[in-house]
């Protein structure tokens, strides 16, 4: 109950940031990648903000034997670079620029109900039930019954 | 055209690395929104409760800031609905394929120095970038 409250309150700062950082209009996205052109550097700000806190408070959380409200930390420990971390962070990035949204920022622009971002959300939950239909496929198994999925911990 | 806000762009960041902070401390879990959003769309028992309130909380972030600022945060694109269909599918696959997006390798996973975070933020701000040349200087900025 506590790390459910916990999570919601993190969406919902996480999204305020979002939208005050400048993250949720695809066309300040969009300026943002346009280093050729008239580029608007704001959203180094944001990820610099966000990076620099996070790196401050990671090593202290760590040092912790346990999360507060659950029994373990979850983090991934990969460090292997494969062609699949290339070729998907590619792709990302070029569905970054054709349609100004990366998830976070799509997912918060719902409140906006417009249609545009309906169609993205439908679209980028399409695109992940396929990749997830498809790694069940080539391990031999039906999506829905894949017990511990290896890449349900991000990053 | 937007204009450069890197006062508001700065404020932002820093609620979004407290957000993912708490996500770490009180949780113990790394705040990657596509990651969090796959776990639901293939729900394993026990783990995808969290993962809804995550979004829920995005989504009531989403309002509150509605309600604030009626208009400032509105999306205008010059994008065709097939451009939009094509992007979210590339953003859903890809997020999933390379175990990530701006939020879990391009905060979390690059801020505790993770080598796979660090390829995958490179790679996507690179291919984001050529993107949105192409679309500004071979087909005029919309698409």
């Amino acid at each position: 109950m506590k790390a459910n409250l916990a999570a919601f309150a993190s969406g919902l700062v996480f999204a305020i940031g979002l939208c005050i950082g400048g993250m949720t209009p695809p066309s300040k996205v969009v300026g943002f990648l346009d280093f050729t052109g008239q580029w608007d550097a704001s959203l180094a700000f944001v990820m610099g903000g966000a990076v620099a806190v996070y790196a401050a408070i990671y090593p202290l959380a760590r040092r912790r034997v346990s999360p507060l409200f659950v029994p373990a930390f979850s983090i991934p420990s990969r460090n292997d670079l494969d062609g699949g971390l290339i070729a998907g962070a590619a792709l990302f990035g070029v569905g970054w620029g054709l349609g100004g949204f990366c998830p976070g920022p799509a997912i918060t622009s719902l409140a906006w109900i417009g249609a545009p971002v309906i169609t993205f959300v439908i679209a980028m939950c399409a695109g992940m039930y396929f990749h997830a239909s498809i790694s069940a496929a080539a391990r031999g198994r039906s999506p829905r019954t894949t017990a511990v999925p290896p890449a349900m911990v991000d990053a | 055209m937007h204009n450069f806000t890197p006062i508001a762009s700065l404020a932002g960041g820093i609620l979004i690395g407290l957000s993912a902070a708490a996500m770490l401390w009180f949780d113990g879990k790394i705040a990657g929104v596509s990651g969090i959003v796959a776990g639901i769309l293939r729900p394993v028992r026990n783990d995808w409760q969290w993962r809804a309130c995550f979004v829920g909380g995005l989504v009531a972030g989403g309002f509150i800031m509605r309600l604030v600022e009626p208009s400032a945060y509105a999306f205008t694109i010059p994008r065709s609905s097939g451009a939009i269909i094509v992007a979210g599918l590339a953003v859903g696959f890809g997020t999933r394929l390379g175990n990530g997006c701006t939020s879990g390798h391009g905060v979390c996973g690059v801020s505790r120095l993770s080598a796979r975070s660090i390829v995958a933020t490179g790679t996507f701000l690179v291919t984001g970038a050529v993107t949105v040349f192409v679309i500004n200087h071979v087909f005029g900025g919309s698409l």
